[in-house]
């Protein structure tokens, strides 16, 4: 057996555990590291990777050492969104020991349980609820009470636990510690999936504003980003990627670079070409410098027309969600249809700091420090992409930049990869602002249509939503590395688009928020939706893309319900009423009608139709638009209120103020929480506002923060103010992608309501703002 | 390769690289300072930025002879975790960052306008720090931070 590599951070993570590494290989559970292969992952790791520790085994998701420190063991970590604070308070809360007690390690593939991704909102779900980390923590304090009651002659009803002390009720001279039960050694215990939680209502350290224990160190510049993973020997890597979409390599002159200081070598794999430096000054001359020669492009879709046409593609994927069959019936009886098209363009990942990995690859063996969202995944595509064995690829988390889904993490751990293994050292890549920003994998393009008939009252009685949508690649897990570009580069091909016709639902999966709010989603005689309208069919169109696509934060999900949303605030615009009373009117669960209504209520929304009656057509106008969703049709619930000024004379759209209000079940952390729905609200505000990927013939044009804008720090803050609706007795869903799911829609209504011009193609950029006031007309 | 001498937190340090070389590598790789970033490499994005003369400067575009001899502040030349600036004591305060990439721009350019102007107004504030990005968008909390670190630092 090979020992996993170990940073000096991960060895003092260790030891302020109260481990040594030697300890911990001998006591823990959670250190089963053997690089066995077990057959399911001969085929590249389908189902459980090599080497994790089994997720039915309290030891491998908790030790308790010696000097009864507690370390927990999660597939789930931590990229800035605050979960690994949640995460350890939970243990904390579960195990009745203070906070700073517990220890977390996530997501290292020789040490950590395979949890998959650490994505999509899901690791609430998967480690609050009834199982895995949260399972595992209750199981052992039950086994511990179990100890205790032996050991003190005591009933365990009759005891009480703090401070990782078990005690007497009444009589606090008998009392034990959890080292004194355990230090040291394996609880031996499979998951108990009836071992009792605490109850929310119970808590003492889940559900405060705890602090991020990271921040101390990211403040003052001592925090470990895998930027800053340095090993002995280390050198750096420079890739060089196509000039122009879909270029070959034909040839490669080394000697071009041969005299440049500190080159050690001009690495050819296929499509894939990087060069190898003593330093990484070097390095960037050295792929500055290079000779390639590559043939010429497959050239690009016009940009002008692209999204237009779409929805003229002849082979399409299609998926449907739901269909009453009687859609178009309903519309031809319907007393007015309303009918409208909504854009959205590829927009980016576009992370703070450009993606960087580390590797260090020996032989058939190799350490991947990687920013990955998938560490098990990554090992299964990397082995695939050197060509050896996934048990002997070791795969350890770093964070990296924010990356709100599939940045450049992947990929660059493959280039750091087919670096290293061709010169037998570790090699450090950081790719550059272009090569990030020109080759991730977008966030997916979309044209919506909608449709609605409504009675003579102007209720809804009939809705139809049909969406285009292009990919290419998405995440690389578990056998595709070709997903991303270096994976395709090196010659793995991406999953292959397979035109289909749509079959009938069997069962209800609002997962991407196809289905609006307000269908009442039948399959089968059962409502499963969230509204009133019966009428309803939404259907899926996928079309192949011309650039890589993958999940970017709220990915398809925020795109249709910036259709959905800015088509019901249409609707009711056409029946003049008021948008929030409209939407309550066909909402029907309540969950859902409460998000909404304590938004409205924060905000002082003033019951009206819109547009607000009054506004001149000129100079600023003010005005207020709201927007709800029920996340991925059963992954939190979230409404916003925007207030605008929209200057009709620029186009300029500047946000005030947005009111958020979120039910996410039992709220682990407030603090954490609202700082997600503020970084969401803000995010979902710099996308609708200004984001867009652009290409011309041959390559994409937005390489940078210039070509690509964004909102930098300083612009005009709206005033964010964030309710929270604590539901302790529900189960706890994600929050990272609920507000700003509904951002863009928020800010759309409210443009509406401030000019009457309605603003149906993201971004809203000035001049499609003029543009939509002089069509008003 | 020559021999360059840079002042860096207080000291002397002498490496031995092209001249040419952007500061940024010499402090992120000769002298493994955790602290400043590779964001962009344009000077577009502020996750580079030091402080040289009082001035934040964007390391990625500074060629290191530019700065011989100058005395060059990063984020951990300001405070520790024992003995945190005014600045990262607020941060920690009021919670301000989500992955916490920028975080290096982000308070050294707070820091050159607070240095400057300690009861910057709200709106100085967000003027100062429009060339810096946070893709997280942290900014709410970021920019309370940052008034709250000036009204300390008025102090
Ligand atoms: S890395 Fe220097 S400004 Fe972006
Ligand atoms: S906290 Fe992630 S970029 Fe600012």
């Amino acid at each position: 057996m090979r020992k996993p590599a170990m940073t000096p951070d991960a060895r003092a993570a260790l030891r302020g555990a109260g481990f040594s590494r030697r300890d911990f290989l001998r006591t823990s559970g959670a250190l089963i590291v053997s690089f066995s292969l077990r057959k399911a992952d001969a085929q590249f790791g389908f189902g459980p990777s090599t080497g994790s520790p089994a997720a039915n085994q309290v030891d491998s998701w908790i030790a308790i050492a010696a000097d009864g420190s507690v370390t927990a063991y999660s597939g789930k970590e931590e990229l800035g969104q605050g979960i690994a604070t949640a995460q350890q308070q939970l243990v904390a809360e579960e195990l009745s020991v203070p906070f700073n007690r517990v220890t977390l390690l996530y997501c290292d593939t020789a040490m950590t349980p395979d949890q998959a991704y650490t994505a999509g909102s899901q690791s609430h779900p998967a480690n609050f609820n009834r199982n895995n980390l949260g399972q595992a923590a209750a199981t052992a304090r039950e086994a511990l009470f179990r100890m205790a009651a032996e050991r003190l002659g005591v009933p365990a009803d009759q005891l009480t636990a703090s401070e990782g002390a078990i005690s007497a009720k009444g009589d606090p001279s008998k009392r034990i510690t959890y080292a004194q039960l355990v230090g040291g050694k394996k609880f031996s215990l499979g998951l108990n999936p009836n071992a009792k939680r605490k109850h929310p209502r119970e808590w003492t350290v889940l559900g405060k504003p705890v602090q991020r224990p990271d921040l101390p160190g990211l403040v003052t510049g001592q925090f470990e980003f895998v930027h800053n993973v340095r090993l002995p020997g280390m050198l750096h890597g420079r890739v060089v990627r196509p000039p122009v979409v879909g270029a070959t390599v034909v040839s490669v002159d080394e000697s071009s670079v041969k005299d440049l200081p500190g080159v050690v070598k001009v690495v050819v794999k296929k499509n894939f070409v990087g060069v190898v430096a003593q330093k990484p000054w070097q390095a960037i001359q050295a792929a500055n410098k290079l000779k390639v020669a590559w043939s010429a492009g497959s050239g690009l879709p016009s940009h002008a027309d692209f999204y237009e046409n779409l929805p003229k593609q002849k082979q399409t994927r299609d998926t449907l969600l739901v269909d009453s069959k009687d859609v178009e019936q309903k519309l031809g009886e319907a007393a007015t249809v309303v009918k409208s098209t909504y854009y959205h363009p590829y927009q980016m990942h576009g992370s703070m700091g450009s993606s960087c990995a580390v590797a260090d690859v020996q032989g058939d063996k190799a350490t991947l420090w990687s920013p990955t969202q998938g560490v098990w995944y990554q090992k299964t595509t990397a082995a695939m992409v050197m060509g050896l064995k996934p048990e002997n690829i070791h795969v350890i988390f770093r964070r990296g930049s924010g990356c709100y889904g599939l940045n450049g993490a992947d990929t660059v751990t493959y280039d750091a990869a087919l670096l290293s293994q061709a010169v037998g050292k570790p090699v450090r890549v950081q790719l550059t602002r272009k090569d990030e920003m020109a080759w991730e994998n977008y966030g997916n393009a979309f044209v919506m249509e909608e449709r609605a008939g409504l009675d003579a009252q102007g209720n809804i009685i009939a809705w139809d939503h049909e969406a285009w949508s292009p990919s290419l690649g998405n995440r690389p897990g578990p056998g595709t590395p070709g997903n991303v570009i270096t994976g395709s580069l090196a010659g793995f091909a991406a999953d292959a688009f397979s035109p289909r016709a749509a079959s009938e639902p069997r069962a209800f999966n609002n997962g991407s928020n196809g289905v609006p709010s307000y269908m009442a989603g039948t399959i089968g005689g059962a409502s499963h939706g969230t509204g009133t309208v019966r009428s309803e069919r939404a259907l899926v169109h996928n079309v192949a893309s011309p650039f890589w696509t993958g999940p970017l934060r709220s990915p398809a999900r925020l795109q249709n319900t910036f259709a959905h949303e800015g088509f019901m605030d249409e609707l009711a615009a056409r029946v003049k009423a008021d948008p929030l009373a409209y939407r309550l009117h066909h909402l029907k669960d309540p969950r859902l009608i409460e998000v909404v209504k304590q938004a409205a209520k924060a905000a002082n929304w003033e019951a009206r139709p819109s547009p607000r009656p009054g506004n001149r057509k000129t100079g600023i106008a003010a005005g207020r638009g709201i927007a709800c969703v029920l996340y991925e049709g059963d992954n939190g619930y979230s409404a916003l209120v925007a207030e605008v000024e929209v200057n009709q004379d620029t186009g300029k759209v500047s946000v005030k103020r947005m009111v958020v209000c979120n039910d996410v079940g039992p709220v682990s952390n407030p603090d954490g929480l609202r700082n997600q729905i503020e970084g969401g609200a803000l995010q979902g505000m710099s996308r609708a506002l200004l984001e867009e990927v652009t290409w011309d013939e041959q390559k994409v044009t937005s390489v940078d923060w210039r070509t690509y804008q964004t909102l930098p720090l300083g612009f005009e803050v709206p005033k964010i103010e964030t309710v929270l609706l604590d539901q302790p007795d529900e189960e706890a869903t994600g929050a990272g992608e609920t507000s700003i799911t509904v951002a863009a829609a928020a800010i759309g209504n409210a443009i509406f309501d401030a000019t009457g011009a309605r603003l149906r193609q993201i971004p809203f950029t000035p001049e499609r703002v003029k543009a939509a006031l002089a069509a008003r007309g | 390769m020559s021999t360059i001498s840079l002042k860096v937190n207080g000291q002397m340090r002498r490496l031995d690289l092209d001249p040419s070389t952007p500061l940024l590598y010499a402090l992120t790789d000769d002298l493994e300072l955790r602290g400043p970033k590779f964001g962009c490499g344009l000077g577009q994005c502020g996750a580079c930025t030091v402080i040289v003369k009082g001035q934040a400067i964007r390391s990625c575009i500074t060629p290191v002879r530019s700065v011989e001899g100058a005395e060059i502040t990063t984020l951990e030349g300001i405070g520790s975790i024992e003995k945190p600036h005014p600045l990262q004591k607020a941060f920690i305060e009021e919670q301000a960052a989500q992955c916490g990439f920028c975080l290096n721009g982000v308070i050294l350019t707070a820091k050159a306008l607070l240095d400057k102007n300690p009861r910057a107004t709200d709106a100085e504030i967000q003027q100062g720090m429009s060339g810096v990005l946070c893709r997280c968008f942290a900014n709410v909390r970021m920019l309370r931070a940052i008034k709250r670190a000036g009204q300390e630092m008025a102090r």
